[in-house]
């Protein structure tokens, strides 16, 4: 569903991301980890066709995030590091918007929005401004603009970011839910929650790949949390050393 | 058509919750109201001098030409004011929201964002001019005025604000400040509105250049109850050009 192959982007002299190659199936929620400004988010809009990759490929449901963008857009449901709200319009009006441009059928759209605010549980602020939403809140207005057109491939920057504890368990479960049957990649900074919802774990450091592996292959052996510092270390080191 | 649709709906939703289009709507009607009186004071005291004129073999004042062209040229004066001020968030705002990530990665093209932004403003435009064609029916009801200079010279004004609102929502693409793009958008306008000044002086075919793309020159037909090929056709080009280039600089920001 997603294949990554070399894909680099530099801003001027600076390489942010330098070559990152990875793949995803479908029905994989795929946990995307690294370090601040390891390039996570770099790659995420990447993919997401906002950055215009400096080198390398990389196809979401077989199309091309350069040549064939709009085949992309079509198929993606994308959550940015920050919700992209309208803070004038009340959330039921902002979802039927994005219901709109993302090519909802008109019929569907009013049951689409009110099963979808019921999922990312935004029901009870409905007719509430979105500039008046506390953190946790946008956060999960921004999810469920992402999944409110059932797109096969599902991209969220750090989706539970700003919520409460119990808020945190349940987008969880949705997550793991909407990862039954679509592909989702997700960045996030919190380690249990990759063991909680993902099938597979993609560690970037300096905007490289360090790890790419099945989170069942991972445990076996040794804890995530292990993984995640020895392979984030032993960068830092090797480019200590140089 | 659907997509342009709901970015038009969803601008005019932010114009009317923001005090700008109010302030706008509010300034205009003011300013022309102002300076319809003025005109008409103007008038009125040609009118009493108008025996001693027409003795000496002058025309006696026009309703028309004292009042009616006085008020749409001084519209064109007071948009290349306000103008600025409605289009310089269309796409700054969006930049500075992050929503513009949203739009960008939707299946969305650029042009159908530019066209709804654009479309949204030019239905603020038609209700603002429209509502300050009171004026000129206060002169249908109380005065006896030619009716048809009045209608071509509405739309000579109109379609001069949609070409202004094209030039400036397309100055404002290229810029993620708001307060930049104002600016930016008042100077442009500026510099077209008295762009006709030194054709004089020039002379040649510059003067003849400066001439035809001056929109003061070109409002002369419809002012005048003519509708001219020539100037339909020199406000319509204004209005794809501030398209067009709005539209490039969206894609070359989509892939920058
Ligand atoms: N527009 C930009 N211009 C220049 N450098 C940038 C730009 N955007 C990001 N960077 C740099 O690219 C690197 C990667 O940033 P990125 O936002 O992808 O990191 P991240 O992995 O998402 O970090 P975080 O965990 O903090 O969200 C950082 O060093 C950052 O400073
Ligand atoms: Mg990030």
């Amino acid at each position: 569903m997603i294949e990554v192959s070399g894909l680099s982007k530099s801003y001027g002299d600076y390489q942010a991301v330098a070559g990152i190659s990875f793949s995803a199936q479908k029905g994989e929620v795929v946990g995307f980890l690294g370090p601040n400004g390891a390039g996570k988010t770099t790659t995420i809009r990447m993919l997401a066709t906002y950055l215009p990759p400096t080198a390398g490929t990389a196809t979401i449901a077989g199309f091309s995030v350069t040549t064939q963008a709009d085949e992309v857009r079509r198929r993606i449901g994308y959550l940015p590091e920050n919700p992209p709200l309208y803070g004038e319009m009340t959330v039921r009006e902002y979802l039927k918007f994005i219901a709109e441009i993302k090519g909802v059928p008109r019929s569907a759209t009013s049951k689409r929005i009110e099963e979808v605010m019921e999922r990312c549980f935004v029901a009870d602020v409905a007719n509430k401004l979105c500039q008046h939403l506390s953190r946790g809140y946008r956060q999960r207005v921004g999810l469920a603009q992402a999944i409110i057109h059932d797109p096969e491939v599902i991209i969220l920057d750090e989706p539970t970011s700003g919520l409460d504890p119990n808020q945190i368990i349940k987008i969880r479960q949705l997550i793991k839910s909407l990862g039954e049957n679509h592909t989702v990649l997700l960045s996030t900074h919190i380690l249990p929650e990759v063991s909680a919802v993902c099938d597979k774990v993609v560690i970037v450091n300096r905007g490289r790949v360090v790890v790419e592996s099945q989170l069942s292959q991972l445990s076996r052996e040794k804890s995530l949390e292990q993984v995640f510092l020895e392979s984030v270390s032993q960068e830092d080191s090797v480019d200590a050393a140089a | 058509m659907r997509n342009i649709w709901a970015i038009c709906k969803r601008e005019l939703l932010s114009f009317f919750v923001s005090p700008i289009a109010y302030f706008v709507i509010t300034g205009f009607t003011l300013l022309v109201g102002f300076f319809f009186f003025n005109y008409l004071s103007y008038f009125q005291r040609a009118q009493q001098m108008a025996p001693m004129l027409e003795m000496r073999g002058g025309e006696a004042p026009n309703l028309n030409q004292y009042v009616i062209e006085g008020v749409f040229q001084t519209m064109v004066v007071i948009l290349v004011f306000l103008i600025p001020l409605l289009t310089m968030r269309t796409i700054a705002e969006e930049k500075r929201k992050g929503t513009f990530e949203l739009l960008i990665t939707s299946p969305v093209s650029v042009g159908e964002i530019v066209l709804g932004k654009f479309a949204s403003i030019a239905i603020v435009l038609l209700a603002m001019l429209s509502a300050a064609l009171i004026f000129p029916a206060l002169l249908v009801e109380f005065g006896n005025p030619e009716v048809p200079p009045i209608l071509s010279g509405f739309l000579g004004v109109l379609l001069c604000s949609l070409g202004f609102a094209s030039i400036g929502m397309a100055v404002s693409s290229f810029t993620e400040n708001q307060v930049v793009a104002g600016v930016a958008s008042m100077v442009t306008l500026l510099l077209l509105y008295v762009i006709q000044a030194p054709a004089e002086s020039l002379g040649g075919t510059w003067a003849e250049v400066f001439q035809y793309i001056s929109p003061i020159e070109q409002l002369q037909d419809p002012l005048r109850g003519v509708l001219s090929l020539k100037s339909m056709s020199y406000f319509l080009s204004m209005i794809l050009l501030g398209l067009f280039l709005s539209r490039r600089a969206l894609e070359a920001y989509r892939w920058r």
